[in-house]
């Protein structure tokens, strides 16, 4: 089993930059905006776009929503270990609102695909965008697409992209591993 | 721990703490759902599901089929007094029938004691018993303890009393078996009539002063008196019942302390218990409720998630 280096916490410090500057172009003041991260691994994401969007670049009330997508995915029952909840915490309305979603790995869609059959519980969205830090091309299952990525990855599907967040394990790293 | 130890909901002495635990927090993730604008999730969307009431419910029958709705299951509901029972088929070959119409998962209430047992043990779907006959009726019981943990935050070392019919209900039983399986103390209270015999073998004590019993506790669950199972007579009139054990306002204020009422319905209002105290800010009756679909929900899906295609 071998690791490489993907990104280093300094490349992954201005990508997060990059991202949120993007957002701003798109999104304004966000007063219509919701950012919502998709639970467990998005919502690290989501958690760090938002505090630099507020401490960097002064963006008042973001909207910032975990979903979590458990009981809307499509491998329930056929995977084998089982599914584990996590909490959706979204404390306002998404009707006509614009939002993206946001998670750390698009791979085969699935998640995403889960993610937009579930945020429609809280009602109808103006617009849904995604965003991710890592795209690995190639791998995907479903026509979909990110609106913003931190980098584009062409991996094999025996090879495995890894997240460390500071919050979790204490510094910031992206690698790939083969398996 | 991810998953329930048992493949069949038959009663809670099957279970184990972790399976209690993972019910509840599971329970949890439901009880936002069903607090959201759209109360919906298509986890279940191919499992099929068969409600058999061979005995009269109305709140676990709608319960159950809320929950089973709002995880996306296809339903069909069967009542004994609709069927063929009434013409002599027997329980396997009317649920084989059903079967036959590929069903995944059974409810199932049934006046006999053990008949979810007895069904577990001669099909292949998974069984969720709905109460069967004097003997259990888990989800009741684990709505109760899921709704006293909302309340008290935690059951260990709590006390809870449960008044009133004790020999004719499942209620309790399953109650007795989940509380203690997660560290309450429990009391029985009521007419030595309607107390079972051996009943400390449970571990539980007997008492049968009700202003006693309430000073003691932290919770009351109060029973119904259930006149349709009672072929004597246990005590001599409904009146003397309600003045020696019926709880009201005045019982509940003399106690210096404010205790938590429970009651898993339905309620025979003014005699078990008044009203007032029924609809009163102590009383949890209508949170028993909401979460009894959460609980529910809960169980199915933890049931559903280990059928393999």
């Amino acid at each position: 089993m071998s690791k490489k280096v993907l990104l280093n916490s300094k490349e992954i410090e201005i990508i997060l930059h990059r991202l949120a500057c993007q957002l701003i172009e798109n999104h304004n003041d966000f007063s219509n905006t919701a950012l919502i991260g998709l639970q467990p691994r998005g919502s690290f994401l989501a958690k760090r776009l938002a505090s630099i969007l507020t401490n960097d670049y002064h963006v008042e009330n973001i909207h910032l929503g975990l979903l979590d997508i458990t009981f809307y995915r499509d491998d329930f029952r056929r995977r084998d270990e089982p599914l584990e909840a996590t909490n959706t915490q979204i404390d306002f309305l998404i009707e006509n609102k614009n939002v993206v979603l946001i998670d750390d790995v698009l791979f085969s869609g699935r998640s995403v695909r889960a993610g937009l059959t579930a945020i429609q519980s809280y009602g109808r969205p103006k617009n849904i965008e995604l965003l991710v830090l890592i795209d690995r091309r190639f791998s995907r299952h479903l026509p979909i697409q990110p609106n913003y990525k931190g980098r584009q990855v062409d991996a094999i599907d025996k090879e495995k992209v890894i997240v460390h967040w500071k919050e979790s394990h204490n510094k910031d790293g992206i690698y790939l591993e083969n398996k | 721990m991810k998953q329930l130890s048992v493949e069949h909901l038959l009663g809670i002495k099957y279970l184990n703490k972790n399976d209690i635990d993972l019910i509840f927090e599971t329970a949890n993730h439901f009880k936002e759902v069903i607090n959201r604008p759209i109360k919906k999730v298509p986890s279940l969307r191919d499992i099929t599901i068969a409600n058999l009431f061979f005995e009269n419910s109305t709140r676990t029958k709608l319960s159950f089929e809320l929950a089973e709705k709002r995880l996306s299951s296809d339903i069909i509901n069967f009542s004994a007094s609709q069927s063929s029972v009434k013409k002599g088929e027997t329980l396997i070959d009317t649920v084989n029938n059903i079967l036959a119409m590929k069903v995944d998962i059974v409810v199932m209430r049934h006046p006999n004691v053990g008949a979810g047992v007895f069904l577990s043990k001669h099909i292949d779907a998974k069984i969720i018993n709905a109460g069967d006959g004097t003997h259990e009726h888990p989800t009741q019981a684990l709505l109760d303890s899921y709704s006293i943990k909302e309340k008290l935050g935690s059951l260990k070392g709590k006390k809870i009393v449960i008044v009133g019919d004790v020999l004719h209900s499942r209620v309790a039983l399953s109650n007795i078996f989940a509380l203690k399986l997660q560290g309450a103390e429990v009391k029985v209270c009521g007419p030595t009539t309607l107390i079972p015999k051996h009943i400390e073998s449970l571990g539980v004590k007997v008492e049968t002063n009700i202003q006693k019993a309430l000073e003691w506790c932290d919770v009351a669950n109060v029973l119904r008196v259930q006149h349709e199972r009672m072929d004597v007579k246990y005590f001599p009139s409904t009146r003397e019942y309600t003045q020696l054990f019926g709880i009201n306002n005045e019982i509940l204020d003399n106690l210096g302390k404010k205790i938590t009422i429970m009651h898993p319905g339905p309620i025979n209002r003014g005699v078990e218990i008044t009203s007032e105290v029924a609809d009163s800010n102590q009383s949890i009756i209508l949170n028993q409720v909401e979460n009894g679909v959460a609980v529910r929900m809960a169980v199915i899906y933890l049931l559903a998630q280990q059928i393999k295609r």
